[in-house]
């Protein structure tokens, strides 16, 4: 690994100066899943690494406050799947992040880092996505607040500007009743990243929002408004149409060593037809 | 940037015994373990978090040691497969491994065995799905998996008894 000055900010506002002063020349260091990988490839040749685990500020953890759920950016996997207001309010999230690696990578891996590193295959963006998060970003301005939607752009770029961090991440708690379901596919459990990510979300009042990952440079949200997928008694063919617009945003390449566009679009099908159906029974058994 | 290593002192407590020493910051846990703790138990193989030979626990969770920089070990606790056997005689984990045929190689040993007690700690009657699932971070290339399944299994009933 290339040599590179380490710095351990106590306060949020020395590490916003620290990427300030460093720029693009630095770094930040959540759990290092990703990033210590492309440091010891070379990869990434940062002057600066800066470790955000020492800011007390961040301290990892979720707590509810005024209609929010706010989980901490440095909260891991392993944190993440076992929290009770996450599996409370949000299962699909806790779904996702239980899968996430082995027991090793969840331990370490954050869901800031997660969501930072921009992996098209990232498994907690579609349960972001479907739960309407917010992200919470700090700079030298002051604090931003980006929709999940509006933060991803394509493998590795997010919004987020070069001197800002996330802090957290915010889950509105539902005002109407919602079921939701994770599932992804992957060639092997605990080392590989999914093939297709998936999750769907039905409300109360009809609406479906169907998020994937892993099929294209960004993880997609799509709703469907029209109330066709979340009824049960519509007719099949009615419920493959709209199905079949929510998933035409889909593009995997050609050029992944992970799966074809074959074999993606297919379970892109599977996991949304058996997601929607454990979404619709979520949704019962919480009536 | 000067190419010479940054130094960074830390303090870990390692199998119980305390240490202070100088790391250079873009060293990993597992180099300082090996090269400057002579801990050689642990074992350097895939170096991207795949395999798991490097597992250790730190702070009561295991990690790779791979992907943990030695300076952000500074003021933890940390368990290798040295720490296991207490007063020198093996742990029942331990010799559940040698009696199923668990330990062929070697290699990936010390990584399963810290998984193992772990997922044990966590889970003292561990089914054989969970099992799979508390070891899914740790591979065996001489495919032990059945007798490494049976040695958790045996452990789990010895503790029972
Ligand atoms: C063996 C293995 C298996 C994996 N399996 C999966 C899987 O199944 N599913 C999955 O989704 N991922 C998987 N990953 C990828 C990785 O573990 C996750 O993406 C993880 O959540 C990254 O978080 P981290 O804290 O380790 O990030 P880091 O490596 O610390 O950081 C990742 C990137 O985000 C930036 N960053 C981190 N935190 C912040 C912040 N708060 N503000 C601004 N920038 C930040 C860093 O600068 C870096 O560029 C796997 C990785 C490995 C090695």
């Amino acid at each position: 690994m290339h040599t590179f000055a380490y710095a351990r900010p106590a306060t949020l506002a020395e590490a916003v100066a620290l990427l300030a002063e460093h720029g693009a020349a630095a770094r930040v260091l959540a759990g290092g899943t990703d990033l210590i990988i492309r440091l010891r490839d070379g990869t990434l040749v940062p002057d600066v690494v800066i470790d955000l685990k020492r800011i007390a500020s961040l301290r990892p953890g979720v707590r509810e406050e005024a209609g929010l759920v706010v989980i901490g950016a440095t909260t891991v996997m392993t944190d993440v799947a076992a929290d009770p207001l996450v599996r409370r309010h949000f299962p699909a999230l806790a779904d996702a992040a239980a899968v996430v690696g082995s027991v090793q990578i969840r331990n370490r891996a954050t869901l800031g880092g997660n969501i930072c590193n921009a992996s098209p295959a990232a498994d907690t963006a579609p349960p972001l996505l479907v739960y309407d998060a917010t992200v919470v970003a700090e700079g030298p301005g002051g604090t931003r607040r980006i929709a999940v939607d509006d933060f991803f752009v394509r493998s590795g770029v997010t919004t987020l500007a070069g001197d800002e961090i996330v802090t957290a991440i915010e889950l509105p708690l539902p005002a109407l009743r919602m079921g939701a379901a994770h599932e992804r596919r992957t060639r092997r459990r605990g080392h590989d990243l999914a093939s297709v990510t998936l999750c769907c979300g039905v409300r109360e009042d009809g609406v479906t929002r169907l998020s994937y990952g892993s099929v294209g440079p960004r993880p997609v949200l799509r709703v469907d408004e029209t109330g066709i997928l979340a009824d049960p008694a519509a007719p099949a063919e009615a419920r493959t149409n709209i199905l079949e617009q929510l998933l035409a945003d889909a593009s995997p390449s050609p050029r992944s060593m992970r799966a074809s566009p074959a074999y993606r679009l297919a379970m892109l099908r599977v996991l949304g037809r058996r997601a929607l159906a454990t979404a619709l029974e979520r949704l019962e058994a919480r009536a | 940037m000067s190419a010479m290593a940054e130094l960074f002192p830390i303090e870990l407590t390692v199998n119980g015994r305390r240490r202070s020493l100088e790391v250079a910051v873009h060293h990993s846990l597992l180099d300082v373990l090996r090269d400057d703790l002579e801990l050689t138990g642990t074992k350097e193989c895939c170096l991207v978090g795949e395999c798991g030979a490097c597992t250790v626990a730190m702070n009561g969770q295991i990690v790779d040691s791979c992907l943990v920089l030695a300076v952000e070990a500074d003021g933890a606790e940390i368990t290798t497969v040295e720490g296991l056997a207490a007063g020198g005689r093996l742990s029942p984990l331990q010799q559940a491994f040698l009696d199923t045929g668990a330990v062929q190689c070697g290699f990936c040993t010390p990584g399963q065995l810290v998984a193992a007690a772990d997922l044990l700690a966590r889970n003292p009657r561990p089914s054989v799905p969970e099992i799979e699932e508390g070891l899914a971070g740790n591979l065996c290339r001489c495919g032990c998996y059945v007798q490494i399944t049976e040695a958790v299994l045996a452990a789990a009933r010895e503790a029972d008894r």
